[in-house]
């Protein structure tokens, strides 16, 4: 899991780089934010001269699925004191919660464990600051590096991630629909169109899971 | 100064969704509407990044097999339906494309 971040964490240092930013303001997204697909989006955006204020809805609507492992993670977060949950929120990543998760299927309690929440937690952490500045610094040495292929390296890597997460019929309606309002608004200014299609995306996944149900797919 | 900006804003927006539920612990339930909802936003936000990049390479809708973008990303899809590994999938479509953009 850690390993899987490495070449993600170093991609997003050399295209921060090659976007033109400061070395700090790139190690401060990986720092500070700590979450990989939205930085991702970001940096995309900030390159194509988005608006900050659609640059930070987008992640808003992305990052909303890690409400989805925070509700989840409620029953057996709370034994714990408030202090604690507090930083927990900060760790919360895809990664961290699928270790978590797959802890607790091991144990027989179903409580976290506060030590190796926090453990693995830090360990994405410092792996991935450091593999951002990993990036930066490749990006330095190999200027001609960073103008080839890091867009494709993003395109393939989200392809392989939608494609795990086809599990329902309705889930392959909200990617048509995804892709035909993408083609559709791909003008608009600031990138608007980004979150206008993903939010009818929704809306038509929502409505075909209620119209054919919730059978998995073949 | 516009960066810092970004920056502030997305971590007020990832800090929170995350920290929220945990926080609420025992009082919270989301409305189902939006439990269901939210199972979709990967899938859509996902689709429509790969869409508006690879389709259009410098700017203009480029549905032809002369885009390398699209090579790549059919055989990452391709990929990632006959096997697991992300990893895998990332190389095999950044391979086809730098071929496919050697090629032509």
């Amino acid at each position: 899991m850690v390993l899987a971040a490495v070449p993600f964490g170093i991609v997003f240092g050399a295209m921060g780089q090659a976007q033109g930013l400061p070395d700090y303001i790139v190690l401060a997204f990986s720092a500070l934010v700590f979450a990989g697909s939205s930085q991702f989006v970001a940096m995309t955006l900030i390159g194509t001269g988005a608006s900050p204020l659609i640059i930070i809805l987008t992640t808003w609507v992305i990052n909303l699925r890690h409400m989805l492992y925070g509700v989840s993670l409620i029953p057996t977060v709370k034994h714990l004191p408030l202090k604690m949950r507090l930083p927990m929120g900060f760790f919360l990543t895809d990664e961290t919660f699928a270790t978590v998760v797959n802890k607790l299927s091991q144990q027989p309690n179903q409580q976290v464990d506060p030590a190796y929440f926090f453990g693995s937690g830090l360990l994405m952490y410092s792996n991935w600051v450091a593999c951002t500045y990993l990036g930066i610094v490749a990006g330095h040495q190999f200027p001609q590096l960073t103008s080839f292929g890091l867009d494709i390296a993003m395109v393939v890597a989200f392809a392989g991630i939608v494609v795990a997460n086809l599990r329902l019929p309705s889930h392959w309606v909200c990617a048509g629909v995804a892709a035909i309002a993408g083609v559709l608004t791909y003008s608009w200014p600031h990138k608007t169109g980004l979150l206008f299609s993903a939010i009818v995306a929704i809306i038509a996944g929502v409505m075909a899971e209620d119209y054919v149900g919730s059978k998995p797919h073949d | 100064m516009t960066e810092w900006l970004i920056i502030g804003g997305m971590v007020a927006v990832t800090f929170t969704p995350r920290t929220l539920p945990l926080l609420l612990a025992n009082r919270l339930r989301l409305p189902p509407r939006l439990h269901q909802a939210l199972g979709y936003v990967p899938v859509a936000v996902l689709t429509v990044i790969i869409v508006q990049t690879s389709f259009y390479p410098a700017g203009e809708l480029q549905l032809h097999w002369r885009n390398p973008y699209l090579w790549g990303l059919v055989v990452a899809l391709i990929s990632a339906r006959c096997q697991p590994r992300l990893l895998l999938t990332v190389l095999l479509g950044m391979c086809s494309y730098a071929l496919a953009k050697w090629l032509m």
